[in-house]
């Protein structure tokens, strides 16, 4: 069954990686609904999260391709209920339409927005959440007339992870400890992954 | 001879020193730390085609002329063939130099027939200044982001101090864990910036790059359990074998276990044709035991191998009944087509000893004799007529066998893609590993003349035939010019069919015989040999067949002998596509 998954992929930092990374996706046809590349809690390691809609078989064997690449050291996937995700969106309104027909302390409270710039001609918010909550601000903002929107990708914290910094120990070392194993859910395709 | 640079050129020293792991700094140009970083790897030959954006290294490589023995292809795509044909037979990493632009973009096929076929190659191309990147400049293509696919790595060079290093990590990720190709582009810039050279180290680890998965052997016992308790179980063995150099440990294997062993195309001669345990080929066109028994096994073990659809035929109906025991080096390959029952990872010169250790010593006499029983039945079917023909017309089989009693089986056996290759991969007899050098995974037509030429200079001593087909042949045969200026001994034996005969026989047997685009002529292959020096003949009656080869063989230096085949002959047995392999043809 699709599903959405979210890809946590750990990399060195590269020029050309994202070309790399993209291509695994475009060649099966798999359409990337959103991709944040940022730095990580190590260091010097990147980190890629990218939001799918597939199988967990597929997913499962794009992030065993990825992790082939030379310049990636691990890449982790997760359903929705085993990360903590947001997104962050931008609304940019008319100020005059907004201050005569929308009470903007409520818009504040209810939607959890934030006004980042109040001017004469145009006021814009922003809200930081999931996709419905994002997307209900849209819905009400919309009668005012909605000049811009725009949303960023999506960013996800792995609630199972301890984080990259023992993982990266082991890929430093050039013999790698008996516990760095390689595809250890393979051949259990019903255990949920942890980290 | 070379032309104006941004840096002043210095005078050419006298002699260059050779030792690369010297710890002198010396001043050094970028070109020059290309050269020091192949002679610190052990390269002795490259094969390459000069231009513009790569001249400062070729104006270096005059000085190293005598330590890089340097081939003058006729097109990049033969030099990287070649360089694949190298690397085949030699067991080393192969090196290509190609210019910007249309010289890098001529790699592509190269690289994508490497990549798939999991050849070691190391490509330098040249490129534009970098202060001309993206600018469209002459002959500036953006072959890093072309390559990306079909490139285990890559990487573009725009400042020398990072060509020791750089070079380095090309050679390691090249040859090591699942080989594949690395293609280095670097700026001109580069290749004439001077730098502080400091020596050459070999790399040997890199953080984020896995080369070997770690051998868990609790996989390996619960493996030996399932295979002690089988009372059918088949090896299939693929490259892995050969590019690990396990054949030794594969054999103990298999002869402690008594398991019969088949082989995937680019598996062939891992285990001589000969040996007991050898059942045969796998797949589309493989014997008919191997696929038949493939869906009647208990225990499926593959070694080395990567499951390809050519190989498996209906996925859905394959090895249904079967417990999959999957050894590979590449962990991206353990249930990527099979789903496995117990995956070992890891270099097999590793985990097959620790296998046959916890293995027990059996025969499985009475399912091999199955084996046996299918071959028959193929041999009567099939192969007596193939070998033995009572047409008119001369069979590409018939070739085969009258080759296997000239050389004994212990030639190397270069193919191109067609029905030649089938039949040659069929029939051919390898005493001997690294005898195969053919384009599984991608089936590049062309690929058979510059990789013959490559194989010759990888195995100097051996003999090359190069079997290839009326159109294979005529697209890379410009590679003759490069056999006549440089003098490799290859064997160029033609099997004319007077058609483009694999996709034919598709269109017969799946398309009514509407013959759609593959009845091709052929120029005077053998006038156009002469027209490059060298010697060869054309025969069509089978009574010269035998003294035609032996001349071949026994000629001193290159010959081409053309033999012409019956036009309609079809390769048999065959696993329709998208048919299950017990859905296997004999005719």
């Amino acid at each position: 069954m699709k599903q959405e998954y979210t890809i946590t992929v750990y990399t060195e930092n590269q020029i050309g990686l994202i070309n790399r990374i993209a291509i695994m996706f475009s060649r099966r046809k798999i359409n990337i609904e959103s991709l944040n590349t940022s730095p990580s809690e190590v260091h010097g390691i990147h980190r890629f999260t990218i939001v799918i809609n597939e199988t967990e078989e597929v997913v499962r064997k794009l992030c065993r391709q990825l992790e082939k690449q030379v310049e990636i050291l691990k890449a982790y996937y997760n359903n929705n209920d085993e990360i903590i995700w947001q997104e962050l969106a931008l609304y940019k309104v008319s100020t005059d339409q907004i201050a005569e027909n929308v009470k903007v302390e409520r818009l504040l409270r209810e939607y959890g927005a934030r006004a980042v710039v109040i001017r004469k001609d145009y006021t814009v918010f922003e809200t930081t959440g999931q996709r419905q909550e994002i997307d209900k601000l849209i819905k009400f903002l919309e009668p005012y007339g909605l000049i811009e929107f725009v949303r960023s990708a999506r960013v996800a914290i792995i609630k199972d992870s301890a984080g990259f910094h023992e993982k990266l120990k082991d890929f430093e070392l050039s013999a790698p400890s008996e516990d760095v194993i390689e595809n250890e859910y393979l051949s259990q395709a019903d255990k949920v992954f942890s980290m | 001879m070379s032309n104006a640079t941004a840096t002043p050129k210095t005078t050419p020293k006298s002699k260059t020193e050779p030792a690369a792991k010297t710890s002198v700094v010396r001043e050094l140009s970028g070109s020059q730390a290309v050269l020091e970083a192949f002679l610190a790897e052990g390269v002795d030959t490259i094969f390459g085609y000069p231009g513009g954006a790569i001249m400062p290294i070729y104006d270096a490589l005059y000085d190293y002329r005598d330590k890089l023995n340097h081939i003058l292809v006729r097109h990049e795509q033969g030099g990287i063939h070649a360089a694949q044909g190298y690397a085949r037979t030699s067991g080393r990493t192969g090196v290509v130099f190609a210019t910007s632009g249309p010289g890098a973009t001529n790699l592509v096929t190269g690289l994508a027939d490497a990549m798939i076929d999991s050849t070691p190659l190391v490509c330098v191309t040249g490129q534009v200044f970098a202060s001309l990147l993206g600018t469209d400049a002459f002959q500036e293509t953006d072959v890093i982001n072309i390559t990306t696919p079909v490139t285990k790595w890559n990487y573009q060079v725009t400042d020398a101090t990072e060509i020791p290093s750089v070079l380095a990590k090309a050679f390691y990720i090249a040859g090591s864990g699942r080989p594949g190709p690395v293609l280095i582009d670097i700026t001109k810039n580069a290749q004439v910036q001077k730098f502080n050279y400091e020596g050459y180290t070999k790399c040997e680890h890199i953080r984020s790059y896995r080369p070997k998965p770690i051998v868990r052997k609790e996989y390996i016992t619960e493996a030996a359990h399932l295979i002690n308790e089988a009372q059918r179980p088949f090896v299939l063995f693929g490259q892995g074998v050969i590019l690990g150099g396990a054949e030794k440990e594969f054999q103990a294997f298999i002869e402690k276990s008594g398991i019969p062993a088949a082989w995937t195309i680019l598996g062939a001669g891992a285990v001589p044709t000969d040996h007991p345990l050898n059942v045969g080929m796998l797949g589309m066109h493989g014997n008919y035991g191997p696929n038949l028994l493939t869906n009647e096994c208990d225990v499926l073990i593959a070694i080395g191998m990567r499951f390809d659809d050519r190989v498996t035929g209906r996925l859905d109906k394959y090895a249904k009944q079967a417990k999959v025991i999957h050894l590979d080096i590449d962990p991206a390959e353990i249930d990527k087509n099979i789903k496995t029952t117990i995956p070992v990872w890891g270099d097999c010169k590793e985990t097959l000893p620790l296998l046959t250790e916890a293995v027990e010593k059996k025969t499985h006499t009475a399912w091999l004799q199955r084996f046996k029983d299918a071959y028959k039945k193929e041999v009567d079917a099939v192969i007596h007529d193939e070998l033995n023909p009572t047409t008119a017309e001369m069979t590409m089989g018939e070739v085969l066998k009258v080759l296997n009693e000239l050389t004994g089986g212990d030639a190397v056996i270069v193919t191109d893609v067609g029905q030649h290759q089938m039949v040659a991969c069929r029939y051919a007899k390898f005493n001997g590993t690294r005898s195969n050098v053919t384009s599984g995974g991608l089936g590049t037509m062309g690929f058979g003349l510059p990789a013959a030429i490559g194989a010759k200079y990888g195995a100097p001593d051996r003999t090359v035939v190069a079997i290839i087909g009326d159109g294979g042949f005529q697209m890379t045969l410009q590679e003759l010019g490069t056999i006549m200026q440089f003098g490799a001994d290859v064997k160029i034996l033609i099997l004319n069919n007077r058609f483009l005969g694999m996709v034919r026989q598709w269109q017969e047997l799946f398309n009514d015989k509407r013959y759609s685009f593959v009845d091709i002529t052929s120029p005077d292959f053998v006038a156009l040999a002469k027209a490059y020096y060298i010697d060869g003949q054309s025969i069509t009656d089978r009574k010269d067949l035998k003294k035609a080869l032996q001349t071949m063989l026994e000629h001193k230096g290159s010959y081409l002998l053309e033999i012409f085949t019956g036009k309609e002959n079809n390769v048999f047995p065959m696993v329709p596509q998208g048919c299950s392999v017990s859905e296997i043809r004999l005719k």
